[in-house]
């Protein structure tokens, strides 16, 4: 059988569905980063199977922005986990609340 | 200097005054005790006006200066200027206005000496004098409407003036709220007037306005003319001047005789054509002003307060200007405007000197004698005829002043008030001499009116100045004489009160030629006036002019007999004579209780009940529903803010789903 467009849009459906489900059900935050990490590849999958399917390499190049975008955030994220660790010492998101409700 | 420079500063300089004077008195305190200064800055802000005013007149050639200032509105149409008109009626009003003016602010330095609001008195006289000469020397209805409104500010300011008197408040009140109703008239009246003509300013107005519809014309008229019972005082909204004297004398002197109530006779002169075309008006005009004339007359002889006596006098005077000009001799009216700010502004001036003295007495009275007079603690009025009395011994300058003034407004021969006065009773009697029969009844009641007038003011002057003192321990309390800066403006305007009439010369003498304000202000001038084609014969004037002075002889000489001999009793005599009329003049005709009943209650209770309750319920309920809203909206949204992760995380797939969905279908 051969593998059309399709299968490498659906995997990145699939894949991006996954990240959702994940960064809305885990407490971890380290892991709700990694979800949001798959859900950017996810998108980076898609790009570049488009790109070949069209011959546009405009996807490609699109893909090395995501890329660029998601390190720098997933960075950033990451101290932010740290600075809140210090303060909470626990990296549950639903023990870090200020709120009475 | 080029006129229209000159023009703009009159205007201005007392704009400045008031600036500097008012302003200056209100962050600095300092200055507020500064009477030297702020009484000769104030002085100079008017007088200097009128020095530039007389220069002007010298040099005046006949043709009217227009002097532009800046634009001030544009809508549609409506094309309104800030411009100002310099002609021969405006010019003598100029030099009216800044020259008494200018008296009474000097006297105002020696009356208001020693009051905590000095600086505030000069910065509102000022600023009343700048507003007065807006109104007469603008050359639109707007202009002069600003200048309308912002006099009747002014008198509001000023009535009220000691505001800690609630008394006062109420009577600055009255002033200024039954004015407004005339200003309502008057608006209309600009209304129609730019809705027939297309525009505001006295050009148009004057070249196109005869030619309007005739019965826009009477509307129009009619309501400029109810504007001006307000503004002057005639039935039925007179009833604020006698209120009014509650302010200080040079107030009353300034603005209740000599200026701001001769504004509606300023009106009707400047649109004298427009008056013209509306005949049956006129015939209004001149019997209301006869009535009112007469009406207040009747009140003055029962008035025990020397300043009411006068108030109820310029009503009745101010009558007799509309009597003159509801014959079509509006250059007679506005003669009588001259005239009577010499002699009422002197007779006012003369009271305020009076009462000046007597608040000495009252004050020696209270410092010794508290507690001995027994039971009848009755105050002490100052103002009140009835504990007067021999003044003369004590006031030489003022009893000699207001002496002249007396004969003048009763109309003795060779003094100013006869020659005017005259004039009106017999362009009245030309009048009906040429088929109005109104000009009859205007003659029949001004002659009564005029008697009236000798008998109350001759009463006035002696109850004051004659016989023996009447106010407790006469012997060892005196009055004094006023200082100078009262007692030279009262000398300058007797002086006028006795010259000022050689302006308007009658007809008996050289046919009218010598007639200068006739010339002046008719013959080819501004003001228009009715011309009659029947003349009457020389000797007819001549005994009309006999009668005259015989009415005013006759009642100088009642008064004189009356009160001279019988004193206070005479009062009694003329109540036990004149019995349920005496009542009714003494109760000033019930106007106030009249108006109070059928329109001050109703309206108060109106807003009571009505108004009241809607403010507080629906208005107020409007307001506050927006609070509540806002509150009870917040209270729900409140609970999306959870401060979790997974609910902020849950909101924003929620989002992009929706999103997705919306661009698809």
């Amino acid at each position: 059988m051969e593998i059309t467009l399709n299968w490498y849009l659906t995997l990145s459906a699939l894949l991006f569905t996954m990240g959702v489900l994940g960064f809305l059900f885990r407490r971890n935050a380290i892991v709700m980063l990694m979800c949001v990490e798959l859900m950017l590849n996810s998108v980076n999958i898609s790009l570049v199977a488009l790109s070949q399917a069209m011959g546009d390499t405009a996807g490609q190049v699109l893909v090395f922005f995501v890329m660029s975008v998601a390190a720098a955030e997933a960075a950033v994220g990451l101290a932010l986990v740290i600075a809140i660790f210090r303060n909470k010492l626990t990296i549950d998101v639903t023990q870090i609340n200020l709120f009475k409700y | 200097m080029q006129p229209e420079l000159l023009i703009k500063l009159v205007i201005l300089l007392p704009l400045v005054g008031a600036a500097v004077n008012g302003l200056g008195g209100l962050f600095v305190p300092a200055l507020r005790k500064q009477e030297g200064l702020v009484g000769m800055l104030g002085t100079a802000m008017v007088l200097i006006p009128f020095l530039i005013t007389v220069s002007l007149f010298v040099g005046y050639e006949g043709e009217a200066i227009i002097s532009h200032a800046f634009a001030w509105m544009e809508a549609g149409d409506l094309s309104v200027d800030f411009a100002y008109r310099l002609d021969e009626l405006s010019l003598l009003m100029t030099m009216i206005i800044t020259g008494v003016g200018s008296l009474i602010h000097v006297y105002s330095m020696g009356y208001m000496h020693g009051d905590d609001g000095f600086w505030r008195f000069f910065a509102y006289l000022n600023l009343f004098i700048f507003a007065m000469l807006n109104l007469v020397l603008g050359d639109n209805l707007v202009v002069l409407f600003l200048g309308w409104e912002g006099v009747g500010l002014c008198s509001y300011l000023l009535i009220g003036f000691w505001y800690t008197d609630r008394n006062n408040s109420k009577a600055a009140n009255k002033a200024f709220i039954m004015n407004r109703v005339g200003d309502f008239a008057f608006l209309l009246a600009m209304f129609i007037i730019f809705r027939e003509i297309g525009g505001l300013d006295f050009n148009t107005i004057l070249t196109q306005g005869p030619s309007m519809d005739s019965g826009m014309t009477t509307a129009a008229v009619l309501l400029l003319f109810i504007g001006a019972t307000g503004k002057s005082a005639q039935i039925p909204l007179f009833t604020w001047l006698p209120d009014a004297m509650a302010g200080p004398t040079p107030v009353s002197a300034l603005i209740h005789a000599a200026t701001m109530v001769t504004s509606g006779l300023y009106l009707l002169a400047r649109l004298s054509p427009i008056v013209l075309a509306a005949p049956g008006v006129m015939t209004v005009i001149a019997i209301v002003g006869a009535i009112t004339a007469l009406v207040a007359a009747t009140i003055a002889i029962t008035q025990n307060d020397i300043k009411k006596v006068l108030a109820y006098s310029t009503v009745s005077q101010l009558g007799f200007m509309f009597m003159a000009a509801g014959v079509g001799a509006f250059f007679v009216a506005i003669f009588h405007v001259m005239t009577h700010a010499f002699f009422k502004g002197c007779l006012f001036l003369g009271s305020g000197s009076v009462i000046h003295g007597m608040h000495e007495v009252e004050h020696e009275l209270e410092h010794d004698g508290h507690g001995h007079d027994g039971p009848s603690d009755t105050a002490f009025d100052p103002q009140d005829m009835r504990t007067m009395g021999g003044l003369k011994q004590f006031m030489p300058a003022t009893r000699m002043t207001f002496l002249i003034s007396t004969l003048a407004i009763a109309g003795i021969p060779l003094l100013s008030g006869f020659f005017s006065k005259d004039e009106i009773l017999f362009k009245a009697f030309l009048f009906g001499y040429n088929g109005y029969a109104a000009g009859w009844i205007v003659y029949g009641i001004g002659l009564i009116t005029a008697l009236l007038t000798a008998i109350y003011m001759t009463r006035a002057y002696v109850l004051t100045f004659e016989g023996e003192p009447r106010w407790p321990r006469a012997d060892t309390i005196t009055p004094h004489e006023s200082p100078w800066q009262m007692t030279l403006p009262l000398w300058v305007l007797a002086g006028l009160s006795i010259v000022g009439g050689y302006l308007g010369l009658p007809a008996v003498i050289a046919h009218g030629e010598l007639n200068w304000i006739h010339h002046w202000l008719s013959d080819g001038g501004p003001v228009a006036e009715l011309v009659k084609p029947e003349h009457v014969s020389l000797t007819v004037e001549w005994i009309l002019i006999g009668v005259g002075s015989l009415v005013a002889i006759l009642g100088v000489w009642l008064g004189w007999t009356w009160y001279v001999r019988k004193g206070l009793e005479q009062d009694d005599i003329l109540a036990e004579r004149f019995g349920g009329l005496y009542k009714l003049w003494q109760g000033k005709y019930f106007f106030d209780e009249a108006y109070n009943k059928t329109i001050v209650r109703p309206l108060i209770g109106g807003s009571y009940h009505g108004l009241a309750p809607f403010d507080k319920y629906v208005i107020d309920g409007l307001v506050n529903f927006a609070g509540f809203f806002t509150r009870g909206l917040s209270f729900t949204l409140r609970y999306l803010q959870t401060g979790l992760v997974h609910s902020y995380a849950a909101a924003i797939v929620f989002g992009v789903v929706l999103l997705i969905w919306l661009m698809l279908f």
